[in-house]
C-alpha cells in the first residue's frame, strides 16, 4: 500500500518536472523502489558463515547439505513465496574457521557487498554472539542460527531480527530435570560443565528447572576448551556421593568423561548432552560397554540409525543427499542441514512480501510440519514464543544404538525456561 | 585418603604423557639447539598414521612399530628440506619455521582424516585394578614403563655412544664440530629422526587416553614445554621428573585448593615453573651453560 502512495507521489513530482534527474536515477541498480536488497523477481539471496576449516570444521558438513538441499530446491524449479512469485534460492557461504572476527568480516560482507536478504543458519555461539548486535542494527534478518544457546529465542525484545532453530540447551536441561523428578526425586547431581556460554546454559537451565525440588546438585567441576584432559575432574566428582552425573562437554571430552567413568567404576546414572551424542564420534570411541545405559535427549531424526531406514522422509533425504551433496549422508549433520533448509523454504512460502518485514512476520508466525524431525515435533513460533523447536524425546544407549524411552515431551512448547549465557 | 591417592595417580597417567612429549623436545633442543614447535603436531601426525594403519587391519604394535619407523624418515626429511636452508640463520628464525610446520601438520591431518573423533586402540590390556576405592588401569602402568625406558634410551644414548657425544658436540658448538670432522648435517638429521620417532610413540601412547583429534597435542604441547623448562631443557631425566610434577601438582591444585579448583589449574605448573626458573636458570636438572672467552 505504502508503496503505490509512494509511486503516486513520485509521477507527481516528474510530471511537475520539479525533479527530472531523481525520475531518470531512480533507487539504484535493480531494485524497483520500497523494495529491500537480495530479492528480486526470480532469485532470493541468502548468507551464511561456517567454519570450513579449523578445529571445529566438522560441522563444515551442515554447510554442504544446506547447499545441496538449496540445489535441489532450485532444480525442482525454486520456492514459490507468498507473494506468488517463484524464486530460486543463492545461498553464499564463506569459511570463518569458527573466530567470531571473521564471522564478523564475513556478516559485513554478505550485508554491504553481496547485498543479501537475510543470514541463514550462521553457525557457532561465540561467533553470533560476535553479530548479533550489527545485523539487528542494519535490520538484517538473522535467522535459524545453528546453536542452541538460549538467548537468541529470550531477548527477542532487543534482537528483533534474530532467531535460532534447535531446542534451547536450558530447555533440554528442563526436560532431564523433569526426568528426574519423576524417576529420582531425591537425586544428588554431580556436574561437569564447559566453563563458558555453551556449558552455563546448561546448567542455569538445570538450576533453575530442580528449583523447590528434592534434586540438588552436590558438585560442580568445570574444564576449558584447552585442556587435554578432563580426567582429574571426573575423578573428583565421583567422590561427592552423587548418584546421577550430568555430562555437559563437547565430544571430546564426553568420549574421555564417559571411558574414565566407567574406568574409575563410579556407577551414577549418566546424563549425556545432545551436542555429544554422536554414535561414530563419541559413543563407538569411548566404548561401547562404558556407554551403556547413558541417558540424552533428542529432536531431530538419525540418519544412521537402522529402524528410520524405511522412513520416506528419510529416504527422500539420503536420495536427495546423494544426487545434489558430496558429504557421508549417514553422517548427523547431514539431516540437520536438510532439516533447517527445510524450515527455512517453507518460512519463504509463508513471506506474504517480497520485504524483509514480511520474511520477519513469516519467521514469527511459522507453525510447520518438519519430516526430518522426530515425529510429532512441530516447528513453531509465535507471539512471545522466540523458540522454533521446544520438544524433545528421551533416549537411552542400549547396544549400539540410541532407543527412544518416552513420548515426545512437549511441555514446554511455547515456554522455553530461561538459560544463562550473558 | 583414596582420593589423594587416585588424583596422585591421574597426575601420573596425565604428567607420564607430558613427559614423553617433553622428552622429544629435549632430544631435538640437545642436538639441535632448538626448541621445537612443531613436536606435537609432528607426533599427532604419526598417530594418525598408526591409526591409518590399524583401519586397514594392522596389529596395533604392528601399527605403531611402523609408525615411528615412518617417523623417523619422515622427520629427517623435514629437517633436510625445510629446517637446512634456515641452519645457522637465528634460533627466532628457526622458531617461525617450526610454528609453519605446526600449522601444515595440523591442517594437513584435519584435511586428511577429518575433525571428527577418532577412537585409538590402547596397546595395553583394558584390565583395571582396584585397590579399595583407589583404580589403577594397565595402560597407566604401561605408558609409564614406555616413558621410563625411553628416557633411560636416551640417557644411554647420549652419554655412552659416539653419536650421542657428536649431536651433543654439534649442539654445543657446531663450528668446532664441523671441524673435528663430525657431519654436522647428518647429525641434525638424525635428531630431527629421533625426535620424531620419539614423539610418534608418545602420541601413540596418549591417543587411546584423550582420543585422536588433529588437536591431540595442542593443549599437550604447552605442558610438555612446561615440563621441559621445569626439568631444564637438556636433561631426559629433568623432562620425566618435570611433566610428572606438572601432572601431579596440577590435580592436587585442583583438588585441595579451593579458590583454584579446575578453573585455575593450568596456572599451577606455571607458577612453579616461574619460582623454579628465578632460582635456577637452567631448569632443575639443566646444566649451566660455559661459554668460552
Amino acid at each position: 500500500m505504502r508503496y503505490h502512495r509512494q509511486l503516486r507521489s513520485l509521477a507527481v513530482l516528474c510530471a511537475a518536472g520539479l525533479l527530472l534527474t531523481a525520475c531518470g536515477g531512480g533507487r539504484g541498480g535493480g531494485d524497483a523502489g520500497g523494495q529491500d536488497p537480495g530479492i528480486t523477481e526470480s532469485e532470493v539471496k541468502l548468507g551464511g558463515s561456517y567454519p570450513l576449516s579449523g578445529p571445529a570444521s566438522a560441522y563444515a558438513t551442515i554447510a554442504q547439505a544446506t547447499q545441496a538441499c538449496f540445489e535441489q530446491v532450485n532444480a525442482e524449479g525454486g520456492v514459490r513465496m507468498g507473494d506468488g512469485v517463484t524464486r530460486n534460492i543463492n545461498f553464499i557461504v564463506y569459511d570463518d574457521g569458527y573466530e567470531p572476527a571473521r564471522m564478523l568480516e564475513n556478516t559485513r560482507r554478505l550485508v554491504e557487498q553481496d547485498r543479501v536478504f537475510a543470514l541463514f543458519d550462521t553457525l557457532g555461539t561465540p561467533t553470533n554472539s560476535a553479530i548479533v548486535d550489527y545485523v539487528n542494527e542494519r535490520q538484517v534478518p538473522h535467522l535459524y542460527l545453528a546453536t542452541g544457546a538460549s538467548k537468541w529465542g529470550s531477548n527477542t525484545e532487543e534482537w528483533p531480527m534474530t532467531i535460532g532453530w534447535q531446542p534451547a540447551y536450558s530447555l533440554e536441561s528442563a526436560i532431564y530435570a523433569e526426568y528426574l523428578k519423576r524417576e529420582r526425586p531425591g537425586a544428588r547431581v554431580a556436574v561437569l560443565y564447559q566453563n563458558d556460554d555453551f556449558g552455563k546454559d546448561y546448567l542455569n537451565g538445570f538450576k533453575q528447572a530442580i528449583e523447590g525440588s528434592g534434586i540438588q546438585i552436590v558438585a560442580e567441576e568445570t574444564y576449558q576448551v584447552t585442556d587435554p584432559s578432563v580426567d582429574s575432574q571426573v575423578v573428583n566428582l565421583s567422590r561427592s556421593n552423587a548418584d546421577v552425573f550430568f555430562n555437559i562437554t563437547t565430544p571430546k571430552f564426553a568420549a574421555q568423561a564417559i571411558a574414565r567413568k566407567a574406568e574409575i567404576g563410579w556407577d551414577a546414572m549418566h546424563l549425556l548432552n545432545s551436542v555429544s551424542t554422536s554414535v561414530g564420534s563419541v559413543m563407538e570411541p569411548a566404548g561401547a560397554e562404558a556407554s551403556q545405559g547413558i541417558i540424552s535427549a533428542e529432536y531431530i531424526k538419525d540418519p544412521s540409525d537402522p529402524r528410520v531406514q524405511d522412513d520416506p522422509a528419510m529416504q527422500e533425504y539420503k536420495a536427495a543427499a546423494e544426487q545434489y551433496g558430496d558429504f557421508n549422508i549417514e553422517n548427523e549433520y547431514g539431516t540437520f542441514g536438510f532439516a533447517v533448509c527445510n524450515t527455512m523454504v517453507k518460512t519463504l512460502e509463508q513471506t506474504e512480501e517480497p520485504t524483509r518485514e514480511a520474511l520477519m512476520e513469516a519467521v514469527r508466525s511459522i507453525d510447520a510440519e518438519n519430516p526430518l524431525l522426530i515425529d510429532g515435533i512441530r516447528v513453531k513460533t509465535g507471539e512471545g514464543d522466540g523458540f522454533p523447536i521446544e520438544s524433545m524425546q528421551l533416549q537411552r544407549f542400549e547396544g549400539e544404538r540410541w532407543v527412544p524411552f518416552s513420548d515426545v515431551i512437549s511441555r514446554y512448547e511455547g515456554n522455553t525456561p530461561a538459560g544463562g549465557g550473558e | 585418603m583414596s582420593l589423594l591417592i587416585q588424583q596422585v595417580i591421574g597426575g601420573i597417567a596425565i604428567g607420564s604423557i607430558y613427559a614423553s612429549l617433553a622428552l622429544a623436545i629435549v632430544l631435538i633442543h640437545r642436538s639441535t639447539g632448538v626448541v621445537n614447535i612443531a613436536q606435537g603436531e609432528m607426533a599427532m601426525f604419526s598417530t594418525y598414521v598408526a591409526w591409518q594403519l590399524t583401519a586397514w587391519g594392522w596389529p596395533i604394535w604392528g601399527a605403531i612399530l611402523a609408525a615411528v619407523g615412518l617417523s623417523l624418515l619422515g622427520g629427517m626429511l623435514i629437517e633436510r628440506v625445510a629446517i637446512r636452508p634456515v641452519e645457522g640463520a637465528s634460533h627466532l628464525t628457526v622458531l617461525i619455521v617450526t610454528i609453519g610446520l605446526l600449522l601444515i601438520f595440523n591442517q594437513a591431518a584435519g584435511w586428511i582424516w577429518s575433525f571428527l573423533v577418532k577412537d585409538f586402540p590402547s596397546p595395553f590390556p583394558g584390565g583395571v585394578w582396584a585397590l579399595g576405592q583407589v583404580r589403577l588401569s594397565a595402560s597407566t602402568i604401561g605408558v609409564l614403563v614406555v616413558l621410563l625406558a625411553s628416557m633411560g634410551l636416551l640417557y644411554l644414548l647420549f652419554q655412552y655412544t659416539k653419536v650421542g657425544l657428536a649431536m651433543r658436540a654439534v649442539a654445543t658448538n657446531p663450528e668446532s664440530a664441523k671441524l673435528v670432522g663430525i657431519r654436522v648435517g647428518r647429525i641434525l638429521m638424525l635428531g630431527w629422526g629421533l625426535a620424531a620417532a620419539l614423539g610418534a610413540l608418545s602420541g601413540v601412547m596418549v591417543a587411546p587416553q584423550l582420543f585422536l583429534t588433529p588437536n591431540l597435542m595442542f593443549s599437550v604441547l604447552i605442558y610438555a614445554i612446561a615440563a621441559a623448562a621445569l626439568g631444564g631443557l637438556d636433561s631426559p631425566g629433568g623432562a620425566v621428573i618435570g611433566g610428572l610434577v606438572v601432572g601431579v601438582s596440577e590435580n592436587l591444585a585442583a583438588t585441595y585448593i579451593d579458590f583454584i579448583g579446575s578453573d585455575l589449574k593450568v596456572l599451577v605448573p606455571f607458577v612453579i615453573i616461574i619460582a623454579v626458573l628465578m632460582v635456577k636458570p637452567t631448569g632443575l636438572f639443566g646444566q649451566r651453560e660455559v661459554a668460552r672467552a
